[in-house]
């Protein structure tokens, strides 16, 4: 739903939103649509990226005078995590602020981005759920479409499932914050030894969803008093996965699986179109690691 | 809509993205042993996933359009080359963020 990220920021584009149509009945599917995190418009909220992203490791924690030891844990751990998250803050506060000021052009109060953001924590799906609130009441379709959208994430608990063990009353909430960032930095992450796993994905998980909130709600405050001219500041995004897909590289001795993944998917790009070409490219990366198993597993190499 | 509809709209989304979220952990508990097949479907993904949110990131480059995807293409590679040469992942990302905006607003 490019259409709606795009429409949604232009400073121009007001109320017109040309509120994205994909949903409408007959439409049917258009699900990947909804997977529009880019937004293609003269945005940009000043954020100055050299200062946001380069900043150090300094965390503001606040300092006890009788720090015991659990809180010691704890500090360590977010002072780990913040700095994976800062291409996150600049990405989160960009594409946040551009869905909550499309909420506000298409006429909701900044209740509706803040509950979404904080209860969905989906960007593509928060974005087309505005289109949908637009239309018809069609509940069926909300679903399957939500479940269309969302179905990437069974690949990331997956992944997750020995990661996550064992971490007592944070998994719940590591699950359901588990979007598509937060996935990709716990997963990928070099954790420090001395650093306490379970708090260090918590904070990441916290952060992330701190500043999509926070983005979204203050969009949706603001509205449409907020002028853009950062142009660009969304390739941030894309800028993260490929170095963490890069990291994967290094670390990995045979490229098999990274092979399946990348050719799958621009193969199904081409086939089925940007809307609607990730349902098919996950059917086939599960084909493919299928179907190749022995020849992946005898060659070893998997991180 | 009413707003109960809106309500009940928001849920569903609610719903449908935990669904995809919690259901992997339900199936699989951890007080049983994970299948040998979904504990190597566990390793051998992510590799695969990541290389599809790249081209996700990608999707909507037009090959056709004035620039062909140069921009993009420029800036993957400048944050490629910046990660190997320095293995720093925010002069990395930050590197060719800047030569991508750069890009889009003064040359393309």
């Amino acid at each position: 739903m490019d259409t709606g990220s795009r429409a949604g920021i232009g400073a121009e584009a007001g109320v017109h939103t040309d509120i994205e149509t994909g949903i409408g009945p007959g439409a049917g599917m258009r699900t990947e649509a909804g997977a529009g995190m880019r937004t293609e418009t003269g945005a940009g909220m000043r954020t100055d990226v050299g200062t946001g992203m380069g900043a150090g490791t300094g965390v503001a924690v606040p300092t006890d005078s009788r720090p015991d030891r659990r809180e010691g844990v704890r500090r360590k751990a977010l002072k780990a995590a913040f700095p994976h998250t800062i291409p996150i803050f600049a990405g989160f506060w960009f594409l946040g602020m551009t869905y909550g000021i499309y909420m506000n052009v298409s006429g909701f109060s900044f209740v509706y981005p803040l509950v979404m953001s904080l209860l969905i924590f989906g960007g593509s799906l928060e974005f087309l759920a505005v289109s949908m609130l637009l239309s018809r009441f069609a509940p069926m379709q909300t679903l399957i479409v939500a479940l269309m959208i969302q179905a990437r994430h069974l690949f990331y608990g997956i992944a997750m499932l020995d990661r996550f063990k064992g971490m007592g009353w944070k998994k719940p909430y590591l699950i359901f914050g588990m979007c598509d960032e937060s996935f990709s930095i716990n997963y990928s992450a070099k954790i420090p030894e001395d650093v306490d796993k379970g708090w260090f994905m918590f904070f990441v998980t916290l952060l992330d969803q701190l500043y999509w909130v926070t983005g979204a709600t203050l969009g949706g405050i603001l509205g449409s008093l907020i002028t853009f001219d950062t142009k660009g500041l969304d390739f941030v995004m894309t800028a993260m996965f490929v170095v963490i897909f890069l990291e994967q590289w290094l670390k990995e001795k045979k490229h098999y699986t990274a092979y399946i993944g990348l050719g799958a998917s621009a193969l199904c790009l081409c086939l089925f179109g940007p809307d609607r070409f990730m349902i098919p490219a996950m059917v086939c990366i599960l084909a493919g690691l299928t179907l190749f198993r022995r020849q992946i597993e005898r060659a070893g190499g998997l991180v | 809509m009413t707003f109960g509809q809106r309500v009940i709209t928001i849920a569903l989304c609610v719903l449908g993205t935990m669904a995809t979220r919690f259901l992997p952990f339900l199936l699989f508990s951890s007080k049983k042993p994970t299948p040998p097949y979904i504990r190597y479907l566990g390793k051998a993904l992510p590799s695969a996933i990541f290389g599809m949110l790249v081209v996700y990131c990608l999707k909507n480059v037009d090959l056709f359009s004035a620039s062909h995807g140069l921009p993009e293409l420029i800036a993957v590679i400048v944050v490629v080359a910046l990660h190997l040469w320095k293995r720093q992942m925010l002069l990395s990302i930050a590197g060719g963020t800047i030569c991508y905006m750069v890009l889009v607003q003064m040359v393309f």
